[in-house]
């Protein structure tokens, strides 16, 4: 049953819209058993959210994306964590993962334009207490996202029929 | 003098009378329709793993371009020899008991060609794949249909073959897993057939190309009882499983004197295969099980999905336990097999392939493969199922 939950979750990420009825009959168990488990999964925080993915580059007033590498001094009590937190309670970033390698943080904001969120780095984020440098790189082109190809390209060569 | 009739009488009659396969009649059909939603496809919806097509690509780079024995890359061969042994517990020996041919399609004909003499008799089960029953004829063989049921779950059993079986008959050729139909066997349906070609003393080919999909046990196969791998060819190859069927890779193990017999023939007439397709079936063998396990777990979810809607529907079908194929009953509409289909092509722009294509039993059934995307299987199912509540 593990297994069968497993994919529960991956046909979710794949398609959070897919009704029970049909991740039932893809998974050969009851309606009331995927309800179950999604409830489950709801109430103990595996699944956090739904939303959709977005190609922002269809939209007229696409966002900015930019990506913010962040050298943190850490603290001597929790590390990272708390300035970690702070940042991520800023409603332009999107994202904040702790890394390994040659920088601390690194986060994901929008904006809608590159001014913005140049101001966001210089006003916000530098002058915060423990933060010793970032290096700022701005997204040209999205071609994958959350395992879903931006661009959908050629359409399926195979013979319509075959034995 | 060449006109066309002239033209036509000039065929070998063996060629005339076979005829055209029902399903490239049906093709032309859905070809020339926009939008089709199709479940008549027989191969995997899947790209080559990468890892494959760069051996391929790797090869060609480095300038292999050239023949190679006709046997096949020794190192292929010797791959193929621990894969079959791994999954079955039987070894042949990679220097004189494996082939690699093109295609299963190449090993079957060989396997005819290199045993039957005209008058032989051969039992396959039908429904079956188109091809068994042209090749037969072809090699001046008598092709002796045993028709598997439904209430069965389209299992050969030991009484059906009685029936059939003559003084006559010299080969039995096995599919299972099953295309059409999806059925799959048990450890005692193959135990009881293998009693049965032992006693009468014959050979069995056996085209288990479907082996690595089955969805609820693993396969059994016929060379794993004793007395069998002594009297069969074993076919398989690398077209549904490693999803490579334009590389067009197959391969037979039988013992020395049957492969040697093969071996005249393929050498005459192909020669060897492909050597860039050698070159990545050879990483397909070293590599592959990740890739193969991801493509059988979302073929599952789509057998699940498929066999679920058509139940929910109410229309028949048994529960496909291999290959990509579900086999359903449509006969309560009171149409053929083929005028259901056309119709629902018609009306709904889904394609599934009429059962008789596959045997004269098939007539009530069509076949729907799912080794196509979700989606697609999803709206094809929806499609279904608005047209039969019309009917």
């Amino acid at each position: 049953m593990g297994e069968i939950m497993n994919e529960l979750l991956n046909l979710l990420k794949q398609n959070a819209l897919e009704s029970p009825g049909n991740l039932a009959k893809l998974l050969g168990i009851s309606v009331d058993e995927v309800k179950a488990q999604i409830a489950e999964y709801e109430k103990s925080g595996v699944i956090r959210a739904y939303q959709a993915v977005v190609n922002e580059e269809k939209l007229d007033a696409s966002l900015v994306t930019t990506v913010i590498e962040v050298k943190v001094t850490p603290e001597s009590e929790g590390g990272f964590d708390r300035i970690a937190d702070l940042i991520s309670r800023f409603p332009e970033v999107e994202s904040v993962y702790l890394m390994s390698g040659t920088f601390d943080l690194l986060l994901f904001i929008k904006g809608r334009t590159m001014h913005e969120a140049a101001g966001f780095v210089s006003e916000k984020l530098a002058t915060l207490p423990g933060v010793t440098s970032t290096a700022t790189h701005f997204m040209m082109k999205t071609y994958k996202q959350n395992g879903i190809l931006m661009h959908t390209g050629e359409g399926d060569e195979r013979l319509k029929v075959s034995p | 003098m060449n006109d066309s009739k002239s033209l036509r009488s000039r065929i070998a009659q063996t060629v005339r009378d076979i005829p055209r396969s029902g399903i490239r009649d049906f093709f032309e059909i859905v070809s020339s329709r926009e939008g089709v939603i199709s479940l008549g496809i027989g191969e995997p919806d899947f790209v080559t793993p990468w890892h494959i097509r760069e051996a391929a690509a790797l090869a060609l780079d480095r300038g292999v371009t050239s023949y190679t024995s006709n046997m096949g890359l020794l190192s292929l061969r010797r791959g193929i020899s621990k894969y079959v042994e791994k999954k079955t517990g039987i070894a042949y020996n990679p220097e004189d008991e494996v082939l690699v041919t093109v295609g299963v399609s190449e090993g079957l004909d060989l396997a005819i060609r290199a045993l039957i003499e005209p008058g032989d008799e051969v039992l396959y089960h039908e429904p079956s794949y188109v091809s068994y029953n042209p090749l037969i004829a072809l090699a001046y063989g008598v092709a002796v249909a045993v028709e598997t049921q439904k209430e069965n779950g389209f299992r050969l059993t030991r009484a059906e073959l009685e029936k059939k079986a003559t003084p006559k008959t010299k080969v039995l050729l096995l599919n299972y897993p099953n295309n059409p139909t999806g059925a799959a066997l048990s450890k005692e349906d193959v135990e009881e057939i293998a009693a049965f070609a032992i006693e009468r003393d014959l050979i069995v080919f056996t085209d288990e190309i479907y082996d690595e999909l089955t969805y609820d046990r693993e396969h059994f196969s016929i060379i794993s009882v004793p007395g069998m791998r002594e009297r069969t060819i074993y076919l398989h190859g690398f077209s549904k499983a490693w999803a490579m069927t334009g590389f067009r890779m197959g391969f037979t193990c039988a013992p020395p004197e049957l492969t040697e017999a093969m071996m005249k023939i393929h050498q005459y007439s192909m020669l060897c295969a492909p050597v860039l397709s050698q070159e990545a079936s050879i990483e397909a063998l070293k590599h592959a099980e990740k890739d193969i396990a991801y493509m059988k777990a979302e073929y599952k979810k789509r057998r699940n999905f498929i066999y679920a809607s058509f139940k929910e529907m109410g229309i028949p079908c048994i529960r496909p336990e291999g290959a990509f194929y579900a086999f359903a009953d449509i006969s309560q509409f009171g149409m053929t097999a083929h005028e259901f289909s056309l119709k629902l092509l018609d009306e709904q722009n889904v394609a599934c392939v009429p059962g008789t294509a596959f045997g004269a039993c098939g007539e009530g059934f069509i076949r729907c493969s799912y080794a196509t995307s979700l989606d697609e299987i999803k709206e094809a199912m929806v499609r279904i199922a608005r047209f039969i509540e019309k009917l």
